[in-house]
């Protein structure tokens, strides 16, 4: 009966107590994780109530359906696991520098494990909401929207993506996450060979968190084909939308097979059925099939936002319009179709004939194309332009270099025959975090720098922001060229043990990039507190701090939380240029309407615990438990659907008060020049270009 | 702006306001359906691999499927088709609540006779050839595909009722309809995905 | 999404003409599953044919239920989300072609 509650969890799963009845170096260190994880949570629920801090919490965050507050807590939530996982790397980079030498920090299957986790997290759960939270917090406005089309959907996806996040953090505690790697392949993750719950921790966490994408994809779809405002054509839309766009089609299509896979997986796990065995008729090729037929669509998923925020990047601080924003279009679209006729490239040694390997090769390589216009065009805004090396700017230039170089050594992987060479070889794990560090990384940290007054009305700190980059760019070409290196010289990914002698100082390098890369973090953290403290003097409350471009930057920062009063008018690509050319930017407006928003909604939350709770007793196998939990989400949605007050409205006063208020701190402001940009001077309001 | 903001199904001029509503709504519900159809297409790939090479000794598609029932079933799906189809004629021209209460009621009893018949078609393959998806890799994707299926128009009849619910708290407002229309286009495209499944698998593996 | 044009055809026709829609809808469709049905029960199609044919009568009538039951049809109002639909054939048919192809070569050569 209490099988049924609680499955196959038993005390001996707390980690605590595995290394209290073996308490070695590996054990304690998995000990120290999951004591840090408890100690965080009791630190946060200490530091929530002592300072009265639950209601505002509650009242104004979880259950608030505002999408700029919703992408705030992604970005939140991908910043707590990008602790984690940062963490992790360096771990494994210490354990592998110092492995040979004795048995290393930690044994083969925690390295394993942390591998797994550490990927993971950094796709699903960190490299996936902080894109979603940017998205969320810029597109709708961007396009001069309200709100996005579903708000309580936007919530839904937040609370799914977080259940996944709890998911992969309970594991330290309980248990052992999977040792498969990100990509899970079977026959290793099946029942024979890994029967324990690390798998099944693995296939949960996804299945919430694709689920959340998809949701996420379907909805910032629609919102971009439907809540434009009046005068924004499709072709007015600020290029990072353009990127929204596609990256949402690549999630509505894609998330499928990945859900697909991992709910064979599961059948093949426990219910005895045969997708992927060995024998009996299964094909355990057809997982890497379906997981890649995800996997590269992912990969675009999260690049296409990332170019999206370089293009506003190069813009902004070049001062100048985005060069051939028609090609940059096109050639978003022509990466988002070609990214779904390319997924074999990452199975190329598996055994099916030249012609099929070349066709996809040559896919591969064509995907070089658009992507090399691209970079041409962020060359060509900066050119005449007067550019202003502001920390996202640094990162920006950083990108077009080390990127290059990533891409570069992505066409040689896509040649079969190199790839025969080097396949699954530290080069690989160089090649994708070359793309995925220089372009997904640093473009959502450009991103947090140049949104960031938007979003809390005041500048990040100019010096720690440049500490950041300072430390995560040597950081990153320490940590990782020496892969490339190693990869040549036949050094395996994976691989817990070195004993060749000339890997060492390869390592050790290696080890000190990922030191760095963890201080940059650490900076960050210094930065976003000294910010905080100093916001008085980097307040901007007009709210156009860099001289933007687009509708985002009309109005206050932080932003109304109806983000326009009246409709914004568009006749330009550079909407709130054009606007500020006209003087027309901070007119007072002759009359105001009542605006509808949504009601907050404890909805998101209970759903989002439920699934979550269902997630984990399928992990341990307690059907009861997963039954009534997956029942309950199902009960709440048809309940929700029987609630009919769900709007409530801003009453027209209410909205003069606020938009008067803030043209009051507009002309306050003096306008200031760029070259003053990060002044106390710069209130939020750019002088007029000659 | 258009009258006609979203793909298909509508409301039309005959309840303006709730057409208007319906533009995001129904175009979203749309959009979520093509995820849908990529997840049934994925299916449909494996199965096109799984029943050829996937048998491993067990029982073929050949020996186990069964024209008759899988026409049977076929039918009464097409007409619960249909019979939405007049409902949603009912919900749009009539505001007729007992036209398209009858017509959704009709609807149910063929979804469920739907359900029966294939139920009925699995139990007689465990028990005549034991072919239960444990067996091969044919049968398990066989069963995952249909199964799948078979879910989607199980929730689509949990939707019925919670519908029938709503008609009779709400009557039919606009949040009503929408969900409605929402509705139809779920079922229609079961269908359409069904139409795939009787051809490509059941059909096709009846062809001798 | 935003340009000015006229009702299409396929909208606002009233009751009877969308009513005879149905009607035809209902008929095409189960016309064409009966053909499929009946070559295949009669024995009269097998082989690479009969998967030429079926998946030929599958197309016709999915067609069919999309113009019918779902009113998607080639107006200009409706291009759009014509589109979306080619989009999601065209997506389908790189997956399932991919797929297919990958797996049957890989199995050629086991």
């Amino acid at each position: 009966m209490i099988g049924l509650f609680l499955g196959t969890l038993r005390w001996d799963d707390v980690t605590f107590v595995e290394f209290w009845r073996t308490p070695d170096l590996n054990n304690a260190i998995a000990a120290a994780a999951a004591g840090l994880l408890v100690l965080g949570v009791v630190a946060t629920l200490i530091l929530l109530t002592v300072r009265g801090w639950w209601r505002p919490l509650w009242r104004d965050w979880l259950t608030s359906l505002d999408h700029k507050k919703i992408g705030i807590m992604y970005v939140a939530l991908a910043l707590v696991m990008f602790a984690r996982a940062v963490a992790e790397a360096n771990v494994m980079r210490a354990h592998q520098a110092t492995a040979a030498l004795d048995a290393g920090l930690v044994a083969p299957d925690h390295f394993a494990e942390l591998f797994s986790t550490h990927g993971t997290i950094m796709i699903f759960l960190v490299a996936m909401p902080l894109l979603t939270g940017i998205m969320n917090f810029v597109m709708p406005l961007q396009i001069g929207a309200r709100d996005v089309s579903f708000p309580l959907l936007n919530a839904i996806s937040l609370m799914l993506t977080a259940a996944a996040a709890g998911l992969v953090m309970v594991s330290l505690v309980l248990g052992h996450f999977s040792t498969g790697g990100w990509s899970g392949y079977p026959p290793y993750t099946g029942a024979d060979i890994s029967p324990g719950e690390g798998p099944d921790y693995w296939i949960w966490a996804l299945t919430l968190s694709s689920i959340g994408s998809t949701l996420t994809g379907m909805n910032f779809a629609v919102t971009l084909y439907k809540r434009r405002v009046q005068g924004m054509h499709l072709f007015r839309m600020p290029l990072f939308c353009w990127t929204v766009l596609c990256t949402s089609i690549l999630m509505i299509f894609a998330m499928a097979p990945l859900t697909l896979a991992t709910l064979m997986l599961w059948l093949d796990r426990h219910a005895g059925f045969h997708f992927f065995t060995v024998g009996s008729g299964g094909d355990m090729m057809n997982f890497a099939n379906l997981f890649w037929l995800f996997g590269h669509p992912e990969v675009y998923i999260l690049i296409l936002p990332a170019f999206g925020v370089w293009s506003e990047v190069f813009s902004t601080f070049s001062g100048k319009r985005l060069f051939g924003y028609l090609s940059l279009v096109y050639a978003t679209m022509a990466i988002a179709v070609l990214s779904f006729t390319v997924w074999l490239h990452h199975f190329f040694t598996m055994g099916q004939s030249a012609n099929v390997n070349a066709a996809f090769g040559i896919a591969t390589m064509l995907i070089g194309v658009p992507t090399g216009v691209k970079v041409y065009d962020w060359l060509l805004t900066m050119m005449f332009g007067r550019v202003r090396l502001r920390v996202p700017m640094l990162f920006a230039n950083y990108f077009l270099v080390t990127f290059l170089l990533g891409g570069v050594t992505g066409v040689l992987l896509a040649n079969p025959t190199v790839d025969y060479g080097v396949h699954n070889s530290l080069f690989l794990v160089a090649h994708f975090h070359n793309m995925l560090i220089p372009g997904t990384l640093f473009a959502m940290l450009a991103a947090i720098h140049l949104w960031f007054p938007k979003a809390f009305g005041f500048r990040l700190h100019e010096g720690w922001g440049r500490a950041v980059f300072w430390l995560m760019a040597p950081g990153f070409l320490l940590a990782f060229m020496p892969l490339y290196a190693m990869g040549m010289m036949g050094g395996m990914r994976r691989t817990a043990y070195f004993s060749d002698p000339l890997f060492r100082p390869w390592l050790w390098a290696a080890e000190a990039g990922a030191v760095l890369i963890l201080a940059g973090f650490a900076a960050l953290v210094v930065q976003i507190v000294v910010s905080v403290r100093r916001r008085d003097a980097l307040a901007v409350p007009a709210g156009d701090p860099w001289d933007g471009r687009s509708l985002e930057w009309l109005g206050p920062a932080p932003a109304f939380e109806f983000n326009f009063a009246g409709e914004p008018k568009v006749e330009d690509v550079d909407a709130f240029t054009a606007l500020k050319a006209q003087g027309e930017a901070y007119r007072r407006q002759e009359t105001y309407e009542d605006i509808e928003m949504p009601r907050n909604s404890a909805v998101p939350v209970v759903i989002g615990a439920l699934a979550g709770l269902a997630a984990f007793a399928m992990v341990w196998q307690a059907w009861a438990t997963a039954a009534l939990a997956f029942a309950g989400v199902w009960a709440v949605v048809i309940g929700r659907s029987f609630v009919r007050d769900t709007e409530r409205t801003i009453p027209a006063a209410e909205v003069e008060a606020a938009h008067r208020a803030w043209l009051a701190d507009v002309a306050a402001a003096t306008p200031v020049h760029r070259r003053d940009e990060l002044t106390p001077e710069n209130r939020g309001l750019a002088e007029e270009p000659l | 702006m258009s009258d006609v903001r979203h793909p298909g199904l509508n409301l039309g001029t005959t309840d303006s306001p709730v057409h208007d509503a319906a533009e995001e709504t129904v175009f979203g519900f749309w959009v979520l359906m093509m995820s849908d159809l990529a997840l049934f297409a994925v299916l449909f790939a494996t199965y096109a691999a799984m029943s050829v090479h996937g048998i491993a000794g067990g029982p073929a598609p050949v020996e186990i499927f069964d024209l008759k029932s899988t026409l049977w079933q076929t039918l009464a799906l097409l007409a619960s088709s249909f019979t939405f189809g007049m409902a949603a004629l009912a919900l749009k021209y009539d505001d007729d609540r007992r036209a398209l209460s009858l017509w959704l009621g009709a609807t149910f009893v063929l979804g469920a006779l739907f359900l029966g018949l294939e139920a009925r078609d699995w139990a007689r393959m465990v028990t005549e050839h034991g072919a239960t998806p444990q067996v091969s890799g044919f049968l398990s994707i066989f069963y995952l595909l249909t199964g799948t299926h078979f879910v989607h128009v199980a929730a689509g009849l949990l939707w019925m009722l919670v519908m029938a619910a709503q008609l009779a708290i709400f009557g039919l407002d606009g949040a009503v309809k929408l969900r409605l229309m929402r509705l139809a286009i779920y079922w229609h495209l079961l269908d359409v995905v069904w139409v795939a499944i009787f051809s490509f698998v059941f059909l096709s593996g009846l062809a001798p | 999404m935003s340009d000015d044009h006229d009702l299409p055809r396929s909208e606002d026709v009233g009751e009877a003409a969308e009513r005879r829609q149905y009607i035809r809808g209902a008929v095409a469709t189960l016309a064409l599953t009966l053909a499929a049905f009946g070559l295949v029960g009669s024995g009269y199609v097998s082989g690479g044919t009969a998967l030429v044919v079926l998946c030929t009568l599958a197309i016709v009538q999915i067609a069919a239920h999309f113009r019918f039951f779902l009113h998607i049809d080639l107006a200009r109002s409706h291009r759009d989300d014509l589109q979306l639909i080619l989009f999601t054939a065209l997506i389908v048919a790189l997956m399932v072609g991919g797929t297919v192809w990958i797996l049957f070569d890989q199995h050629t050569r086991m």
